[in-house]
């Protein structure tokens, strides 16, 4: 069987798998380190000191998958049905359904909380095109 | 039949390449735009729409018009029409397709568009107007595709298609009408304020369509081998001249209801546009060109001597869519909000980012119509002498 | 079976249409539905509730420049409404950014001066902000619900869900709404940092300080105002001070003739109401 314009073919064929692959190529030797947020601000120890442990709103598993939808569920409750404590399933704790003034209370240090993973993941949400990111602080500072 | 819009003269692809360039200008210009916001147009508190939502307006008119070669061709079997609906159809799908692109321009937040479907809100205009105008945009590349289709295999069109066509009637009168509900239903504007307002957007886009369509389809008779027909093109300016007259009409009463009620807040938009309010007269001048036009075209149209002449014909037809052009594409929309709530005058003209951007999108709507119109025109030409049926 | 390979093609691409759209909507599906119940979330103890928020306004206990200067600048400072004026303290009308501010009485009550009136009258200032309207025109016309009523008579503003197509400031009567032409961020020169600010392409406006009254704190302008200036409260609630004054006082709204049902009621020619 003849395969016509088999040239033009198999050069397009190298071009695409070129494209296809150049994240991968054009990453090699570049070392991308696992991100570690740090939940050592301040503010966490105070909440350690009083509570005997580390707590967040929901546990850290829930917390990583979920995080997005929750804050997207929470700016919906306060937003749209003026609804503003969140009771929590893990410690039935109330807080303040806010990503400034809740969330960003105990995670003051957007640098290495916020950004480590969403910087690894290329992760750009544009929260904080509004939303006003606390004033980070010197590390040895307290 | 795409690759018959691939395949031309040196001067058709010079002329793509042409408007490939506008829109590459325009791009740029929008690139900033949504870098730095709408404040590089000249929009300001008061007047929060302009040059953008005018010229959308107007399209939407002109891509209702396709109606006025349908309802004939197909409702009452008017054979005369039979070459020149695909045109009237393919200057709808481009129509729409720039209304849709100077609503994306328009938008504050153009990555949000979305929104308008995950959370629909049937009692907004917006909505329904984002609805019916992909609904048209749709129909009309339907039809026109499987009529072309199978005039070029010269046989009749598939049965199922005659539904769709019959639709495509009510559905063009309503992007038009939804459209005029935009500004016919808000209460704070009493220029706009008006129930005739459907009735007008429809009858300047029944003239204003048809007059572009007869442009259209004589420089498609001088550039290719397809011909239309005079008798296509004299019941299409009967049409315009009758449509015409309405809208003029319209206009008039109009300004009988303004003046005679003697209401400041209906007549003061008025006022601005036509003589100048409070020192502020920048829009006088393009007004009364509008008028003068449509008054010379009106008579044009009117006097069949000078209608039957094809040359003024598009004469008329040139001033009468530039008068329209710049009643509903500007002064309309302008009028709206000056004077403010407030009754202060602040003015507003566009700026030179947003006149490259309108123009980018003019070149990308004038791009899919050459394209459009090359595949009709060669299958025209390919099929000539063969009888159409459909 | 055998088949062409056109009606293949139909077969295949039907279902795979289908196919990805069942697995489209049973995905959002699950995340729409993956909210929260009403026992996780509420209001706060300390807030304020009412059936209908309304204010009325005093003018007669606005005496100095000084009285409207504290009103504008506590709610725009408090919402970190950005401040477009000009190096020489003029008005950029092209960014202009305003959530509450003063307009003399013929503008603010078009049509209903009269030409024998004194020019003092026709001068005098009137504090005019959205009128959180019972019927609002701005809620009918916005496509994507950004702009709202919450049950308690507040004209609501979403910020996230505002694609900026500013139908809403063609729809108000009352000239209230802002558009943010380019990034606030620039012009804000004392940020508040317990509010966020918003971004360029929403329309934004007063909001009868919703996030203070969910702590039990009036409106930022009610209480900055001079005493008796500005009051509000639940206008439904027949013993609540406004319903008082609204029903036994004269007071005037604007535009009222339109049908919207405007919230902020004026009274016309001072009160003893303190």
């Amino acid at each position: 069987m003849k395969l016509y314009d088999g040239g033009k073919i198999f050069i397009g064929l190298i071009v695409f798998l070129a494209f296809a692959t150049f994240p991968f190529y054009f990453n090699i030797g570049k070392v991308n380190a696992k991100p570690e947020p740090k939940v050592d601000t301040p503010a966490i120890q105070e909440w350690e000191k009083l509570n005997g442990k580390k707590e967040c709103v929901e546990s850290k598993e829930f917390m990583r998958t979920e995080h997005m939808q929750l804050l997207n569920n929470w700016r919906d409750m306060v937003v749209r049905e003026d609804k503003r404590g969140y009771i929590s399933n893990s410690s039935h704790k109330r807080f303040n359904m806010s990503l400034q003034n809740g969330c960003m209370n105990c995670h003051s240090n957007k640098k290495k909380f916020c950004d480590e993973c969403h910087n690894y993941m290329s992760v750009k949400p544009y929260c904080w095109d509004c939303h006003i990111q606390p004033k980070e602080k010197e590390e040895n500072k307290s | 039949m795409l690759e018959k819009a691939l395949e031309g003269s040196k001067t058709y692809w010079a002329w793509l390449m042409f408007l490939g360039a506008l829109a590459m200008v325009g791009a740029y210009y929008y690139y900033q735009q949504f870098t730095y916001g709408l404040g590089l147009t000249g929009l300001h508190r008061d007047v929060t729409w302009g040059l953008y939502i005018g010229q959308f307006t107007f399209l939407v008119g002109v891509a209702a018009s396709a109606v006025m070669l349908v309802i004939p061709h197909y409702l009452h079997d008017y054979k005369t029409f039979t070459k020149i609906v695909i045109l009237g159809e393919f200057l709808a799908i481009s129509a729409v397709i720039m209304c849709i692109l100077f609503i994306m321009a328009d938008m504050g937040q153009p990555m949000r568009v979305v929104n308008i479907f995950l959370h629909p809100s049937p009692t907004a205009m917006v909505f329904w107007d984002t609805v019916v105008l992909n609904g048209y945009l749709f129909i009309n590349l339907l039809v026109g595709w499987v009529t072309l289709g199978s005039d070029r295999k010269g046989i009749a069109p598939p049965k199922w298609i005659k539904p769709w066509i019959y639709l495509s009637i009510p559905w063009a009168i309503s992007i038009h009408t939804v459209t005029a509900f935009l500004y016919a239903g808000i209460p704070g504007r009493h220029f706009w304020l008006s129930a005739i307002m459907a009735a007008r957007f429809l009858a300047s886009a029944f003239a204003g369509g048809p007059a572009l369509l007869i442009i259209l389809a004589l420089i498609v008779r001088k550039i290719s081998k397809f011909d239309v027909g005079k008798e296509a093109i004299q019941a299409v300016g009967r049409i315009v001249a009758y449509a015409m007259f309405a809208n003029v009409f319209f206009l008039g009463l109009e300004f009988f209801t303004a003046f005679y009620s003697g209401i400041p807040g209906h007549a003061e938009s008025f006022l601005y546009l036509y003589t100048g309010l409070e020192g502020h007269s920048e829009l006088v001048p393009l007004m009364w060109t509008s008028t003068v036009f449509a008054a010379i075209s009106l008579f044009m149209l009117w006097v069949p001597a000078i209608r039957k002449n094809e040359v003024t014909l598009v004469l008329a037809c040139i001033m009468l869519f530039i008068s329209l052009w710049i009643d509903k594409g500007f002064g309309l929309i302008i009028g709206g909000f000056v004077p403010n709530p407030f009754e202060e005058v602040h003015t507003y003209w566009p700026t030179v980012p947003e006149t490259m951007i309108t123009i980018g999108i003019w070149a990308i709507g004038f791009l899919v119509l050459s394209m459009l119109y090359k595949i009709a025109i060669t299958v025209r030409e390919e099929t000539a002498g063969i009888e159409i049926e459909h | 079976m055998s088949m062409d390979r056109r009606q293949f093609l139909k077969i295949a691409g039907i279902s795979s249409v289908l196919g990805l759209g069942a697995t489209a909507a049973s995905a959002t599906h699950s995340i729409w539905t993956k909210g929260l119940s009403p026992e996780e979330v509420d209001k706060n103890k300390e807030a304020l509730l009412a059936k209908r928020w309304a204010m009325v306004v005093d003018m007669s206990k606005f005496k100095t420049e000084d009285d409207f200067k504290k009103v504008f600048e506590a709610c725009h400072l408090t919402h970190n409404v950005p401040d477009f004026r000009n190096a020489d303290g003029s008005v950029n009308k092209k960014d202009e950014i305003k959530w509450i501010w003063e307009a003399p009485y013929e503008k603010a009550f078009p049509g209903q001066d009269n030409k024998y009136m004194s020019e003092h009258i026709k001068d005098m200032p009137f504090i005019v902000a959205c009128n959180h309207c019972e019927n609002p025109p701005c809620v009918r016309v916005c496509p994507t619900k950004a702009t709202f009523k919450l049950p308690n008579g507040i004209t609501m503003q979403d910020e996230h869900r505002c694609i900026g197509c500013r139908f809403c400031m063609a729809a108000c009567p009352y000239g209230a709404r802002s558009f943010n032409w380019r990034d606030p961020r620039t012009a804000i020169k004392n940020e508040n940092k317990e509010y966020p600010t918003r971004t360029k392409g929403v329309v934004e406006k007063c909001t009868f300080c919703t996030e203070r009254l969910a702590v039990g704190k009036l409106p930022a302008c009610v209480e900055a105002a001079p005493k008796g200036g500005m009051l509000f409260g639940d206008i439904e609630d027949p013993n609540s001070e406004i319903r008082k004054i609204v029903t036994n006082q004269y007071t005037i709204r604007r535009k009222s003739d339109l049908g919207t049902g405007p919230a902020i009621y004026y009274i016309v020619g001072g009160s003893d109401h303190a």
